[in-house]
């Protein structure tokens, strides 16, 4: 059971950081592999601002983690506009470009703040522990799973139900046909990767919350599995980037505890292969570009 | 003219780069010391071994189009299987030699039969998922072979005694310089073949080759395969210049530093990669010193924070590089000559 | 009267193929000009271009007296041009009803219109595009078009692969939007060219080989013939009175 809710919990930043890395790949064609430096700047943004402001833990958390969930959403913005968009068409040279700006932000956050794990502000009564079933889990993963669950359900609602959604969900399918309806496509792109910005920064603060600490490498260990979520998921696809993650949470925690510790991480490298081996698109209906 | 400049520069490249341990000269700031000197020619042998080991990445993403996150892989495999053998299994030299290169050629073979299957994306995610899962391995420390998050030593009792020691510096950096030789020369050699002529069509229009009657799938193993091989022998002369095994030849930015080298280069021309990997690393060691300064440290925060981050340069530059010069610093005499460049193609996001 | 549209001296390149070679042409305002030719040599790329889904590399495009050469493709919708592509291209994960909203420009869609042509899209509004036939989809992908009030029309092959009874409706469609807008049709069924086009412009590797009247070219099954291969004479010999 603690190990279920441990495996949701993970899976739960999984799904946010994969979400945000399926639509802008689904929609823009960007592999953006500064995705996991948006992670970090939100954790280092979020608890920067904690430190600021001071007070108790959950002031801290909640005010910080707005903070850094908006920062978030500006850097993507910002980096979508100045490198992202004048490359448009130059699809290498976009991944390029995010590769170029994973190094340089990665190193900025070591410049600024060391490489030091730094203390991040957890309220107690999330790390008490609930009895669930005989098993002890630490209230944080809650907090996690439910906020995980909560964006999922906005952004289906948000995809379904808005003239927005709607613009995205045709560009994810062909692009092209999108602006031959007259739609200026690229204003979508900014807004999506955007969103895709305040979603890592926000899963970048709840990892802060999960491990307790933040450091410089926080980014890059949580983007290699969204990658791999977001593969086994199908590019574009909402639900199958939470059904992947919810897979790869799970399979990682049992099998780092019931096999020995690390064993889990191999073995997600493993269902990728064999996903990958028997439906090249992953689990979702393919997505054409 | 061009005939005569094309051989006449490389050659003469060569020349001078082999007599350098015996050039007494002085490059301020460039070099902490003169080019003889045992520390300078540890840092040129460095970037001599990853000259040639950019390029060893270039078959795969320059000549093939094959957008690989895995390559660090093959070079700490390489470093791993030698360091171990010699220290932790106390085999002999010619044992150790010839288990690397059974690792060599199966490692690659393997993994690229597997990972070929799929295109674009998927085979990118795919090799990133085995060099994740390789760093793994490494960090687990099975039977404390690897070492872990230390790394290994190296036991130098089979090594030959040329390459021991500091006086002998100058012997690492010729074997470093006769590996970047020879990967220049087998890559050379298989771009031209047929094979490597089969390797550009798949680079240009992959779904045009079976038309042509070929499959392209055993031709990318080709590929994977020389490019692993290559790759993994330069994790034995790694090993010899560092004097050990550490895992940071397992991680990510590893493989991703790879690709800025060759994209820093130009990728897929003869000598692209290799420039690029070679002012790649002088960079990256030298600014890491540079910026430990007192000129660098005086600065005000906002300035030196950021300039003593190597990394940070080198993204930040790379970043300049993909807007500014596409085609690499090979494009450069193109361009500076006036001539509209074709850059050179790369590979296409084909999907999967 | 200034043409709908103004073509000239139009290149374009695709990879190391240099497929239009200069070609300029005018579509005049009202009614529907056909762009004919074999198959290969330029048609659909032509449509496009003027789209911008194309990259050109010199020459004009001029929309209703306005230079739209260098607009990006949103831009040049905007101006009120409506297009439907040669495979359709409708959104085959949104309902029928969302890939109509999806075109919506003007304030006042003309849903009355497209309803009353294709009565089927009403019926079948909660529908998944792509669980369409080839016929329902060709009416979604026109229908799209027509929403707005567009001054001019791009249509790619709308009766390609339809059975006989679908192209009469597709024609049917198109006389009526021709009512309303000008139309530049590509068409390799020359009897539906004969039914609603008024001018005809060919294009043979990639130029423009003859431009003039429909009835005319129509008229001489041997011109039809040498510019459009022995199929199109074919179907204009069958379509003659008394033939």
């Amino acid at each position: 059971m603690l190990l279920t809710i441990t495996g949701l919990g993970l899976g739960a930043m999984y799904f946010l950081v994969a979400s945000g890395l399926s639509l802008i790949y689904g929609l823009m064609g960007v592999l953006n592999f500064a995705h996991g430096a948006f992670i970090t700047v939100g954790a280092y943004l979020a608890w920067w601002f904690g430190e600021q402001i001071g007070g108790g833990a959950g002031t801290r958390l909640v005010v910080g983690g707005a903070f850094g969930i908006a920062g978030g959403a500006l850097l993507a913005a910002l980096v979508e506009l100045s490198l992202i968009r004048p490359l448009y068409r130059r699809p290498i040279e976009q991944v390029l470009v995010t590769v170029g700006l994973a190094l340089a932000l990665g190193a900025l956050v070591q410049g600024i703040w060391g490489a030091d794990p730094k203390p991040f502000p957890v309220p107690s009564w999330m790390i008490d522990t609930t009895t669930i079933l005989g098993a002890n889990v630490p209230n944080d993963r809650f907090l996690e799973i439910g906020v995980a669950a909560l964006v999922l359900l906005g952004l289906t609602a948000f995809l379904r139900y808005t003239r927005f959604g709607l613009v995205i969900r045709a560009g994810v399918e062909n692009r092209a046909m999108v602006s031959a309806l007259g739609i200026d496509v690229r204003r979508a792109f900014t807004i999506v990767f955007a969103l895709g910005g305040a979603l890592a920064a926000l899963a970048g603060v709840l990892s802060g919350v999960y491990f307790g600490v933040v450091d410089p490498t926080r980014g890059t260990s949580l983007l290699i599995f969204a990658f791999i979520v977001v593969v086994i998921g199908g590019f574009g696809s909402i639900g199958g980037s939470a059904i992947a993650a919810v897979a790869v949470g799970l399979i990682q925690q049992y099998a780092n505890y019931y096999a020995s510790s690390g064993t889990g991480d191999l073995a997600v490298v493993l269902l990728l292969a064999v996903v990958l081996l028997v439906r090249p698109s992953g689990l979702s209906p393919k997505v054409a570009h | 003219m061009r005939r005569v400049l094309q051989l006449g520069v490389p050659t003469t490249v060569l020349v001078v780069l082999a007599l350098v341990p015996k050039l007494s000269l002085d490059i301020p700031v460039v070099f902490n010391g003169p080019l003889s000197s045992p520390g300078t020619l540890q840092l040129l042998a460095l970037c001599l071994l990853f000259a040639g080991i950019a390029l060893t990445y270039d078959v795969l993403f320059g000549f093939t189009g094959l957008l690989s996150f895995g390559h660090a892989l093959f070079v700490a495999a390489g470093v791993y299987v030698f360091a171990i053998a010699l220290t932790r299994w106390e085999w002999n030299l010619w044992q150790t030699l010839g288990m690397v290169v059974l690792v060599a050629v199966l490692l690659p073979l393997v993994l690229g039969a597997v990972s070929l299957r799929v295109g674009g994306i998927a085979f990118a995610m795919v090799t990133l998922a085995f060099a994740q899962a390789g760093q793994v391995l490494v960090q687990k420390n099975p039977y404390g072979w690897t070492g872990g998050e230390e790394g290994t030593g190296l036991n130098y009792d089979h090594i030959p005694d040329a390459f021991v020691g500091v006086l002998n510096t100058k012997n690492l950096y010729w074997l470093a310089l006769a590996y970047a030789v020879l990967v220049f020369v087998v890559v050379r050699l298989a771009v031209n073949s047929s094979a490597g002529h089969v390797w550009r069509a798949v680079r240009e229009n992959e779904p045009r080759v079976p038309v042509l009657g070929l499959n392209p799938y055993p031709f990318k193993v080709i590929a994977f395969v020389v490019a692993g091989f290559l790759a993994v022998l330069g994790g034995i002369v790694w090993v010899l210049l560092i004097g050990g095994a550490t895992p940071e030849v397992t991680t990510a930015n590893f493989t991703l530093a790879l690709l800025v080298m060759v994209v820093l280069g130009g990728s897929g021309t003869r000598f692209g990669a290799m420039i690029g990997g070679f002012l790649y690393t002088l960079l990256d060691q030298r600014l890491g010193s540079l910026s430990g300064s007192s000129d660098v440290q005086s600065l005000p925060s906002i300035l030196r924070v950021p300039l003593s981050e190597p990394l940070f340069i080198l993204g930040t530059l790379f970043i300049l590089l993909v807007f500014f010069v596409p085609g690499g610093l090979a494009s450069l005499p193109r361009r500076l000559r006036g001539v509209r460049s074709r850059r050179p193609p790369l590979p296409e996001e084909a999907a999967a | 009267m200034t043409p709908a549209l103004s073509v000239g001296d139009l290149h374009v390149h695709l990879g190391e193929s240099h497929v239009l070679q200069g070609i300029s042409f005018d579509v005049p305002s009202g009614g529907v000009t056909a762009l004919l030719g074999r198959n290969g040599v330029g048609k659909t790329t032509t449509l496009r271009a003027l789209m911008g889904l194309v990259p050109r590399s010199r020459g004009a495009i001029v929309l209703a007296g306005d230079d739209v050469t260098r607009l990006p493709t949103h831009a040049v919708v905007r101006r009120g041009v409506g297009y439907v592509p040669e495979d359709r291209d409708v959104f085959a994960g949104l309902t029928v009803e969302e890939n109509l909203r999806l075109a919506e420009r003007t304030p006042a869609p003309r849903y009355e219109l497209v309803h009353d042509l294709f009565p089927e899209l009403r019926e079948r509004a909660g529908q998944r595009a792509g669980t369409l036939s080839g016929g329902q989809q060709q009416m979604v992908a026109i229908a799209r078009a027509l929403l707005n009030e567009n001054s001019l029309l791009l249509v790619d092959e709308p009766t390609k692969g339809l059975a006989p009874l679908l192209v009469t409706e597709v024609a049917a469609a198109l006389e009526r939007a021709a009512e309303l807008s000008t139309i530049l049709l590509v068409e390799q069924n020359l009897r539906v060219v004969q039914r609603v086009a008024r001018d005809v412009v060919v294009l043979d590797a990639g130029r423009v080989v003859h431009a003039g009247p429909a009835e005319e070219l129509l008229a001489d099954p041997d011109h039809v013939r040498r510019l459009l291969g022995v199929h199109g004479a074919a179907t204009v010999e069958e379509g003659r009175p008394g033939a």
